[in-house]
């Protein structure tokens, strides 16, 4: 099963690779991993996409959370939640394509953002589905690469339910 | 005051006590190094190799529970390090590691004697430091230190650039240390540990399996009082042994790959598992869907990581094994007041009775000298109160066996990582730890070799070590295996005519050699080895066909064990004679 994790964590050099290295040295696997300053420059944010049966996300919970320079461990299956992920698409599309590629990137709300003799580039921004969507919609028109950001995550705000 | 890098440093160990550390000097060191030459107040023990210097500070924190400590150079002397600190690691040994740098504009750019000694350590290390700025020198030993002995503790290392070293700031030692991102959990949960006390009150066929966590957090009194109020039997890791006294009678001696029968027995027949301090490593479990097949599990650990990596846990209890034990007895005492002998009585009695079908036993001769006679002598003599470290491999598995552990902290060995050549370093550092008691490593012929150039500390410290080679002319237990399961096929286990002559060896160290060829010859030779303060080699000639004994092959369950043939042969004879 897939989990989304987030992390605080101690805005110093290796802390990178004391992460990755937990993951390699203990053979789980890292699906996507970005990171990123909070508010507070002294803590950052990592998010990372892993998969595993429920003891080893049990494992990787706990051992993210032994890690010295680990604030704090979140698993967002436990939250309701909101997911983005970007990407960047470089179609090569035949003249008679061209037409259908820009509306698909007006349908999936992406744009161009870059345009040359052959190729543009298309800019989206969306959950796992959305992208993957776009993708598979894309690929007869020719993709030449893409290139996506990994994902991130945020919780929603918790709304109490009103008391009926 | 203003001070340089290697003062601050120097202060700042003086302020956490440190009296004693290992190293080796270098070129990126040699400012410290200069501060330590008339210090008065800190003794470094120069070893002759780094990795030596790692395992001495990890036997002198086993020995006392305090954070052993080391300073070595850069590249090479870093290096050298990595299989100390990973020996510590395994076991949860606290170890301070400070490894010198090249200067802080040479790193990365190859400079000679660089290695990047924090990305090959940070692994096996529980946490790592590279000091930047000489102004946050003293506030990391301090949290190195807190790091390396609390929580589950462990080895930390700080690397120094050279520069650091010698630039000068003011010296600031923190009252305390906060470290928002690390706070173990020390208490139990209340809740939990009435629940394990509910399930020990239900229980019928319990047994707790204690491993080195109860040595490293000093629970052993908490933990006989459970034994004793709940008359539960108590089997002991490799690791634990000491945590619990290895002669009182619920003690079933060590489970596992070459644990005693009983305890193997016990534990798959119980129907609760009461582990503390312990990680179900695969040399205890065995094939790990057969082990404790009847039992429920409760698991006392201060690492959350090691709760339900390896088996499933009914009641898991995260915290200090000292504070749950303690509350765990009140609870049982105040509010279960069960009377428990009559409870007890089939159980211990089967127990007993497997004490009987299997005791741990070996075929006695009076030709040739078994290993395992040894150990036993040693025990004899030593009245269980002498601190032994080992090598890896047989000599250990055979002192596990035949050498009862009363106290904690007696009892020095590699049990994680398993490291051959750990034993005469740890006993070194152990002894300068304990001047007065009897320092003993048991040691194969293979291990010996391992770090026999300590031969030189030993001897220059006047430390008197007692080394008792059990020396088959081969790498036992390796070839034990070879013997079992690869038809004799003994690829590079023999050393026969290669093996080195000990006595000769020690004498040309200063130390002294003594050899037993004959069984006779094995009493006299301890007793005399006993008697000089000295350090000293003793040359054990022993049976090279001789193995260890109970054996779960790998991957069997710990119930699937092989035994003797041989002496089992030996004794139907002699049942048909009579």
């Amino acid at each position: 099963m897939r989990h989304t994790i987030s992390l605080l964590v101690e805005n110093k050099f290796g802390v990178l690779s004391r992460i990755s290295g937990l993951f390699s040295g203990r053979g789980y696997n890292i699906e996507s991993l970005s990171v990123g300053e909070t508010i507070d420059p002294q803590i950052s944010v990592m998010t990372i996409v892993t998969s595993g049966d429920e003891q080893i996300i049990e494992q990787i919970l706990k051992q993210l959370n032994k890690l010295i320079d680990v604030i704090k461990v979140v698993d967002m299956i436990d939250l309701d939640h909101v997911e983005r992920e970007m990407v960047l698409i470089k179609v090569a599309p035949r003249q008679e394509d061209k037409a259908e590629v820009l509306r698909l990137t007006e349908i999936f709300r992406g744009r161009v953002v870059d345009s040359g003799p052959k190729t543009y580039t298309i800019e989206v921004t969306g959950d796992e589905k959305k992208i993957a969507a776009l993708i598979e919609l894309l690929k007869p028109a020719g993709i030449k690469e893409f290139i996506r950001t990994g994902k991130i995550a945020i919780a929603r705000e918790r709304i109490k339910k009103p008391s009926v | 005051m203003k001070m340089n890098g290697a003062e601050i440093l120097i202060e700042s160990l003086k302020k956490e006590g440190v009296k004693h550390m290992f190293g080796y000097p270098g070129g990126v060191v040699l400012g410290i190094f200069d501060r330590l030459y008339d210090d008065k107040d800190i003794e470094l023990i120069l070893t002759r190799h780094e990795q030596g210097a790692v395992h001495a500070a990890d036997g002198y924190s086993r020995s006392t529970g305090k954070a052993g400590v080391v300073l070595v150079t850069s590249g090479p002397g870093a290096t050298n390090t990595v299989t100390g600190i990973a020996t510590a690691s395994m076991d949860s040994i606290p170890l301070v590691v400070f490894t010198g740098q090249v200067p802080t504009m040479l790193i990365g750019n190859d400079a000679f004697q660089e290695a990047d000694i924090v990305g090959i350590s940070r692994p096996c290390t529980k946490y790592n430091f590279l000091v930047k700025d000489v102004n946050d020198l003293a506030r990391i030993v301090k949290e190195a230190f807190y790091i390396a002995t609390s929580g589950r503790p462990g080895p930390v290392l700080i690397d120094l650039p050279k520069d650091v070293t010698a630039m000068k700031a003011e010296f600031v030692w923190p009252q305390d240390v906060k470290i928002r991102s690390y706070n173990p959990t020390l208490e139990g949960n209340k809740w939990m540990i009435t629940q394990a006390a509910h399930l020990i009150a239900k229980s019928k066929r319990p047994v707790i399996v204690a491993g080195g966590g109860v040595i490293l957090s000093n629970a052993s009194k908490e933990l006989k009082e459970l034994a004793e109020i709940t008359d539960i039997p108590v089997v002991m890791t490799l690791m634990g042994l000491g945590g619990f006294p290895g002669t009182h009678p619920l003690a079933l001696g060590m489970p596992g790959m070459h644990g005693s029968y009983y305890a193997n027995r016990s534990i798959q027949e119980s129907d609760l598992l009461i582990a503390v301090g312990m990680r179900f490593d695969d040399r205890v479990t065995g094939k790990i869907d057969a082990f404790a097949p009847h039992a429920k599990i409760v698991h006392i650990d201060i690492d959350p990581t090691s709760i339900r990596k390896n088996v499933r846990v009914d009641t898991p209890i995260v915290g200090d094994a000292k504070r749950i034990l303690s509350v765990l007895n009140k609870v049982l005492k105040e509010e279960i007041k069960e009377q428990w002998g009559e409870v007890r009585n089939a159980w211990l009695k089967q127990i007993q009775a497997w004490k009987k079908e299997r005791p741990l036993t070996y075929t006695y001769s009076e030709e040739v000298i078994k290993p395992q006679f040894v150990v036993e002598k040693i025990y004899e003599l030593t009245k269980g109160d002498a601190i032994i470290s080992t090598e890896v491999g047989q000599n250990q598995m055979w002192s596990a066996q035949f050498y009862k552990f009363d106290k904690p902290r007696m009892w020095l060995t590699s049990g994680g990582l398993g490291t051959m050549g750990y034993g005469f370093p740890a006993a070194i550092g152990a002894q300068l730890a304990h001047p007065d008691k009897l320092v003993i490593d048991i040691a194969g012929d293979g291990s010996i070799q391992m770090n026999i150039q300590e031969l030189a500390t030993a001897v220059i410290n006047k430390l008197p070590v007692k080394v008792a080679i059990l020396n088959n002319r081969c790498l036992g237990m390796v070839r034990q295996w070879q013997e079992l399961f690869f038809s004799e096929r003994y690829s590079h286990t023999k050393l026969d005519e290669t093996v080195p002559d000990f006595v000769k060896i020690a004498e040309a160290y200063g130390a002294v050699g003594l050899r037993a060829t004959k069984p006779s010859e094995v009493e006299p030779v301890l007793r005399e080895a006993f008697k000089i303060k000295r350090t000293v080699f003793m040359d054990f000639v022993v049976d090279w066909k001789e193995k260890v004994f109970p054996m779960v092959p790998a991957g069997a369950a710990i119930d699937q064990m092989m035994f003797d043939e041989q002496k089992e042969k030996t004794e139907k004879k002699l049942k048909a004679v009579k």
